[in-house]
């Protein structure tokens, strides 16, 4: 029976074809590249000497280990988005790493061996102030963690709470630092701003008060700002207005001793607010009693606490210090002193803690990219070597986020870019022909061609034959040459100098902006980076709107990239130009714009160097163009008639559209307001201007043709209730003429509510919503149809269509939430679209539009079946092979980006969040490609024997046709 | 009667009304409007609420504006007579362009030059009534051209949402084209000949389970009336999973004397 039940299972098996990915077609059309963010904290695990391991946790909520010999993820934990995932404390301990998680929610324990989980406790509530490991006797046992107005203890093996107490006084004070030192005491330092600090010492055992006192420290209002503790459990505050250093004792807690930075011998840069680092190797013993001081943002330095009294032991001169850091291994403590070398080179030097005595041999020198960032942190892994010196390694971070791993004597071993953790917007540009076409292109250029006679002409056409057969030599001897080679040695590495465009532009430059102002390009078929710029003067809270104002088409012009980049609060915004494929700023100076900017579009008109003209309008309703020569502004008085454009306010709920002016100013035409008090404008939408539709209308199946709705100018604006009550709460979705202002269409769904994810495209809008009503996620499809008879099949004026088109909708139930939603694109259309969705698990699903039809009818009938319509079935099955990422997860997916390739059947798709995903589908299948296992001797040998065959037979038929001639 | 009540376009009889004097026109939308408040009152329901007074709605300025130089100067075209509720309806009462007004249309036309409508914010619900009127205005427009060559037959949609406020106006004209044909009879241009209507949002529907399991049940009857559905899988494929299992239990009763000469050499 055993059996049996075996040969079912094996028969099931075989049975359930999968139908997605082959084996050996995975990661050849598609990669993934994980990240984990803006480092936060970072610890080298050291309590094996091999140890290759760096652990990090982010801003992003991510807690993972690097490799620190490549720079891979090893393992990788990501919490959940925004303030219930923030990684509020890092505290270490041997092999286990205790982390503080959403505000104090949380108190997490991890192996950090295999990245498993420990334990994981729930954390009274609370907002969360300060936490640290509290040792005895050299081993540290505890965790103690203080929040607003209690302190709780929990031991370090299980997480169960030892003991938890009430703070007293906490009304008034406001308790900052939690500071331990092995002795079995637990100091809690508290503040009442511009008046004392508190100082509260529990006992360890049973958290009984031991001690509690009041210094008067009027001018403090910050403790963990700027106080640290030194040496013998000495508080250390620097005082930014009188310049001092103020010294108090914890364990006797008399009154504060007041240094003045004068009296040392030392000068504070005007502006500058000092601070203080010091260093505690091991939290059941007393930190050093060595500290960093930082005077200046290039001054840093080493100071002693020694009985009371400071010792300046080294003030590193004539080096100008960056960054500073203490690191320990073993009995020794070393101080890393980074500063710069030169312009494109920092050196980092090592100095005895104790002694402040330079290190021999311990120099190492970096270059620095310059277009990255400044470094803004350094991270030191010191090691003993065999001969008892000290080695090192350091990872810098800088200020654009990226990581650089360096070790001596200036080896960089790897980079990570973690600013492409949060990509904003993307775009993709094609890639240049290759070298020897464009020289085609350059010799026969206009220019040239005026210039030269017939005999020079000759001449050239001859000398760039002569360099392509070159070029198509060297070509076919690499190809023999790299066919001799196994295949893994096959190295195509891509570099920006053999960038070209590849027969079916599958290859494309992909141009990511990221929220930290770095730019990236990246080409699409490695993922590989070639070329980043960061932007050092992007505002915190900047929008961003990348736009491709000349593509690659153009040689000998250069593509060019606009990025606008815009601070939402003040609206000021700031043109960044620049060449996509190299990342180069671009030689055209952008216009400055001194008035907030409401709105910017780029018009299909081109100037005479065939850049697309961007207009941006400001809050007087004025319009600048860019580029603005008098060509472009000549092109514009002519059609400025037929430029209309909108601006939305949502916070006022007001569409409005514009018209312009042949004096380049605007005037209102139209003007649309919802009140704010009922529903809140969320979405507008309009169509991508780069889609084409391949078919008018539809096909039925009496053979009749439905038109389709094609306005390029439609709108489609969600609207959300501000009722959020499950009963009275909607979704309204508003179709708007953007030239005209006529409202098409307007829907509501009612006991719906957002979050709302839209695609506009072609004539159908899809939105997806929670329906309060049923619990669930539904997905709702609107497609508009002309009727079976055009209005005017030529050329499409918004201003000309009187009659309004039918509309259709219907709804399906969606058993997921999703992230993100992008409908596929291609080349002319002629494809089946299919609908992205990016799903919170990590997978992208490849829904068909044909699943979202409104036509789908309820009776199946002859005509319907004619017209290949599927049945109407409320609920979307999610198939598992409509994942298009198989099993390459992507971590919280926010957009997802699609671009045509040269091949009608191919759509390049990018997913980015924190990971990046980027592959290829094919929405219709390859039918413009042929197989890879195509038998092309089969094909070639029936052609060659039909040829054969027909001239056989004709020669026997002429001798026929001889023969009987004769007769 | 049915006209008012009913939420589908209305056409204002201004045809009519430039053959009677003005005043019989007021008497004619008077007598309408009394119907109207009549057939409310018929409705017996709503009979004693406190906003049956307010049914018989009111009435705000519908202003246009044609202008040379396109700077917006809207004058008075007609009164839009809303009538409240929940189905609301609305009712025109428009005047005749002038001789001035004709001529300074066509010349706007001429210079392909908009004609602008206006009409204030306004809120259609009755609870609230007083508070109806909200600042701003909602504009819409077409081309000046299209208004001359349609011999200024129009159509104007209004459009509320989910309360009640009006949040747009749209126009536009009947034939819609600019073909520059020439508007020879002034008389063409005297009269407005507009289509009026008031649109709510629609419901969107939602997924359609009720018919789809009523669909479903139907089919499991049909087949629970075929027996040869019916049958269970063993029942079905007894034949081959039998054949399966000899077969497999002779290909492992060959193996282990293969397996045991292995062994021994």
């Amino acid at each position: 029976m055993e059996k049996l039940i075996l040969l079912l299972l094996k028969l099931c098996i075989l049975v359930c074809v999968v139908h997605a990915v082959f084996e050996d077609q995975v990661g050849k059309f598609d990669w993934r590249q994980q990240y984990v963010g803006k480092v936060r904290f970072s610890h080298f695990d050291t309590q094996i000497q091999s140890s290759k391991k760096v652990l990090v946790a982010t801003e992003s909520n991510v807690f993972a280990a690097l490799n620190t010999r490549t720079g891979e993820l090893l393992w990788r934990h990501v919490d959940k988005t925004g303030p219930e995932g923030n990684i509020d404390a890092y505290l270490h301990y041997a092999q286990d790493t205790v982390l503080v998680v959403g505000n104090g929610r949380m108190l997490r324990s991890w192996d950090v061996n295999i990245g498993g989980l420990n334990w994981e406790i729930l954390l009274d509530s609370g907002s969360f102030q300060s936490a640290c490991l509290v040792g005895q006797q050299g081993i540290v046992k505890h965790v103690a963690v203080l929040k607003k107005t209690v302190i709780s203890v929990h031991y370090l093996s299980n997480g169960h709470q030892k003991w938890i107490e009430n703070l007293p006084e906490s009304e008034t004070v406001d308790y900052q630092t939690v500071y331990s030192d092995g002795n079995g005491q637990v100091f809690v330092l508290g503040i009442v701003p511009h008046s004392h600090i508190t100082i509260v010492v529990y006992s360890m055992e049973d958290g009984e008060i031991i001690k509690q006192v009041s210094v008067e420290a009027p001018w403090l209002s910050n403790i963990p700002g700027s106080c640290v503790v030194v040496g013998q459990g000495m508080l250390m505050c620097v005082d930014s207005t009188t310049l001092s250093l103020n010294i108090l004792d914890l364990h006797q807690q008399l009154q504060m001793t007041q240094i003045p930075l004068q009296s040392l011998g030392l000068e504070v840069d005007p502006g500058f607010h000092p601070s203080l680092v010091s260093h505690q190797p091991n939290p059941a013993q007393k930190p050093l009693s060595e500290f960093f001081l930082q005077l200046g943002p290039e001054r840093i330095l080493l100071l002693q606490l020694n009985n009371g009294q400071i010792v300046k032991l080294n003030d590193f001169k004539p080096l100008k210090v960056l960054l500073a850091s203490f690191a320990t291994t073993g009995e020794k403590t070393v101080a890393a002193v980074m500063s710069p070398k030169n312009a494109t080179a920092y050196s980092i030097n090592l100095f005895s803690a104790d002694t402040g005595r330079r290190l021999l041999d311990t120099t190492l020198i970096f270059p620095v990219d310059p277009n990255g960032g400044k470094p803004e942190r350094l991270h030191v892994q010191a090691f003993l070597k065999k001969d008892d010196s000290v080695g090192y390694r350091v990872m810098v971070q800088t200020e654009d986020h990226a990581l650089t791993f360096i070790q001596q004597p200036g080896r960089v071993m790897w980079t990570r870019e973690e600013a492409l953790s949060d990509v904003v917007t993307m775009e993709m540009v094609d890639l240049p022909l290759t070298g020897t076409q464009a020289e085609l292109e350059g010799e026969f250029g206009k220019k040239a061609a005026i210039q030269d006679g017939l005999l020079s002409m000759v001449l050239k056409r001859l000398s760039s034959q002569l360099i392509m057969l070159q070029a198509w030599i060297a070509h076919l001897w690499k190809l023999f040459y790299d066919a001799r080679k196994p295949r893994s040695q096959v190295k195509n590495e891509v570099s920006i100098e053999n960038l070209s465009r590849d027969e079916f532009n599958l290859q494309k430059m992909m141009v990511m902006v990221t929220s930290s102002g770095k730019l990236f390009g990246i080409d699409s078929k490695t993922g590989g980076i070639l070329w980043k710029h960061y932007l050092d003067n992007v505002p915190s809270n900047a929008a961003f709107k990348l736009m491709v104002q000349r593509t690659t088409a153009h040689f000998p012009h250069p593509p060019q990239c606009t990025l606008l980049i815009k601070d939402k609060d003040t609206g000021l915004a700031t043109l960044h130009v620049f060449n996509p494929i190299f990342g180069r700023r671009s030689q055209v100076t952008p216009p400055a714009l001194p008035q907030p900017i409401l709105q910017s579009l780029m018009l299909p008109l081109i100037d005479q160097d065939y850049a697309k003209v961007l207009l941006l309008v400001d809050d007087q309703y004025k319009v600048s163009a860019f580029p603005s020569t008098k060509n472009v502004l000549q092109q514009l008085q002519e059609t400025a008639s037929s430029i209309f454009f909108f601006i939305v306010d949502s916070s006022q709920g007001r569409l409005s559209g514009y018209r312009l002016r042949t004096d380049l100013s605007t005037e209102q035409v139209w003007e649309v307001a919802i009140p704010t008090e009922v529903q809140k404008i969320v979405f507008v939408k309009g169509k991508r201007p780069n889609e084409h539709v391949h078919s008018q209308g539809r096909v039925m199946g009496d053979r009749s043709v439905l038109y389709k709705y094609l306005n390029p100018n439609l709108l489609a604006v969600v609207t959300e209730s501000t009722d959020l009550h499950q009963e009275r709460s909607f979704i309204g979705i508003l179709l708007i003429d953007g030239v005209t202002g006529r409202i098409i269409h307007k829907a509501v769904q009612r006991k719906a509510r957002g979050p709302v994810h839209v695609v506009h495209s072609e004539n159908w809008v899809v939105y997806e919503y929670w329906s309060t009503k049923s619990r669930r996620n539904e997905f709702s499809v609107i497609e508009l149809y002309e009727g079976m008879e055009l209005y005017n099949s030529t050329v499409f004026s918004s201003l000309d269509r009187p009659h309004a088109p039918q509309v259709l909708q219907q709804s399906y139930i969606f058993p997921s939430f999703i992230s993100t939603m992008e409908a596929t694109l291609t080349e002319k259309g002629i494809t089946s679209r299919h609908l992205l969705i990016g799903l919170p698990s990590g997978g992208i699903l490849s829904l068909p539009k044909m699943f979202l039809d409104p036509r789908r009818p309820e009776i199946v009938s002859e005509q319907t079946r004619e017209e290949n319509l599927i049945p109407y079935a409320p609920e979307l099955i999610i198939r598992t092979e409509w994942f298009i990422n198989y099993n390459q997860t992507v971590s919280r997916v926010r957009g997802i980006y699609t671009a045509p390739s040269g091949l009608e059947s191919t759509c390049l798709v990018v997913a980015y969040g924190l990971d990046i995903y980027q592959t290829r589908v094919y929405p219709s299948k390859q039918f413009d490609v042929l197989k890879d296992d195509y038998d092309y001797m089969l094909i070639s040998s029936v052609l060659f024997a039909l040829f054969f065959a027909t001239m056989i037979s004709k020669r026997l038929a002429e001798v026929k046709l001889l023969n009987r001639a004769w007769r | 009667m049915l006209l008012h009540v009913s939420p589908l376009p209305v056409s204002a009889f201004s045809k009519m009304a430039r053959v009677l004097p003005l005043n019989v026109a007021v008497i004619f939308m008077l007598l309408l409007f009394l119907c109207a408040s009549l057939v409310c009152c018929n409705n017996g329901r709503r009979a004693g609420d406190p906003s049956e007074t307010e049914l018989s709605g009111f009435s705000v300025p519908l202003e246009h504006s044609f202008e040379l130089d396109d700077v917006a100067k809207f004058q008075s075209r007609g009164s839009l007579l809303l009538k409240t509720g929940r189905e609301p309806s609305v009712s025109l009462l428009q005047n005749q362009l002038s001789e001035e007004d004709r001529a300074k249309l066509k010349e706007v036309a001429a210079v392909d030059g908009l004609y602008r409508i206006r009409v204030p914010r306004v809120f259609l619900q009755t609870e609230r009534q007083a508070e109806g009127q909200m600042e701003g205005y909602l504009t819409a427009f077409v081309r000046a051209c299209a208004m001359v060559e349609s011999h200024l037959s129009d159509v104007i949609t209004l459009h509320t949402d989910v309360s009640g406020f009006l949040i747009g106006v749209s126009i536009v004209t009947f034939p819609g084209a600019c073909r520059g044909t020439e508007v020879e009879d002034e008389v063409d241009l005297e009269v407005f000949n507009t289509t009026l209507s008031i649109m709510a949002p629609v419901n969107a529907p939602g997924p359609e389970t009720a018919l789809f399991l009523e669909r479903m049940e139907l089919e499991t009857e049909k087949k629970g009336k075929n027996p040869q559905e019916q049958k269970s899988f063993f029942a079905k494929y007894w034949y081959l999973i039998l054949g399966g299992a000899i077969f497999l239990m002779l290909s492992n009763s060959a193996q282990p004397p293969a397996g045991g000469g292995r062994e021994q050499s």
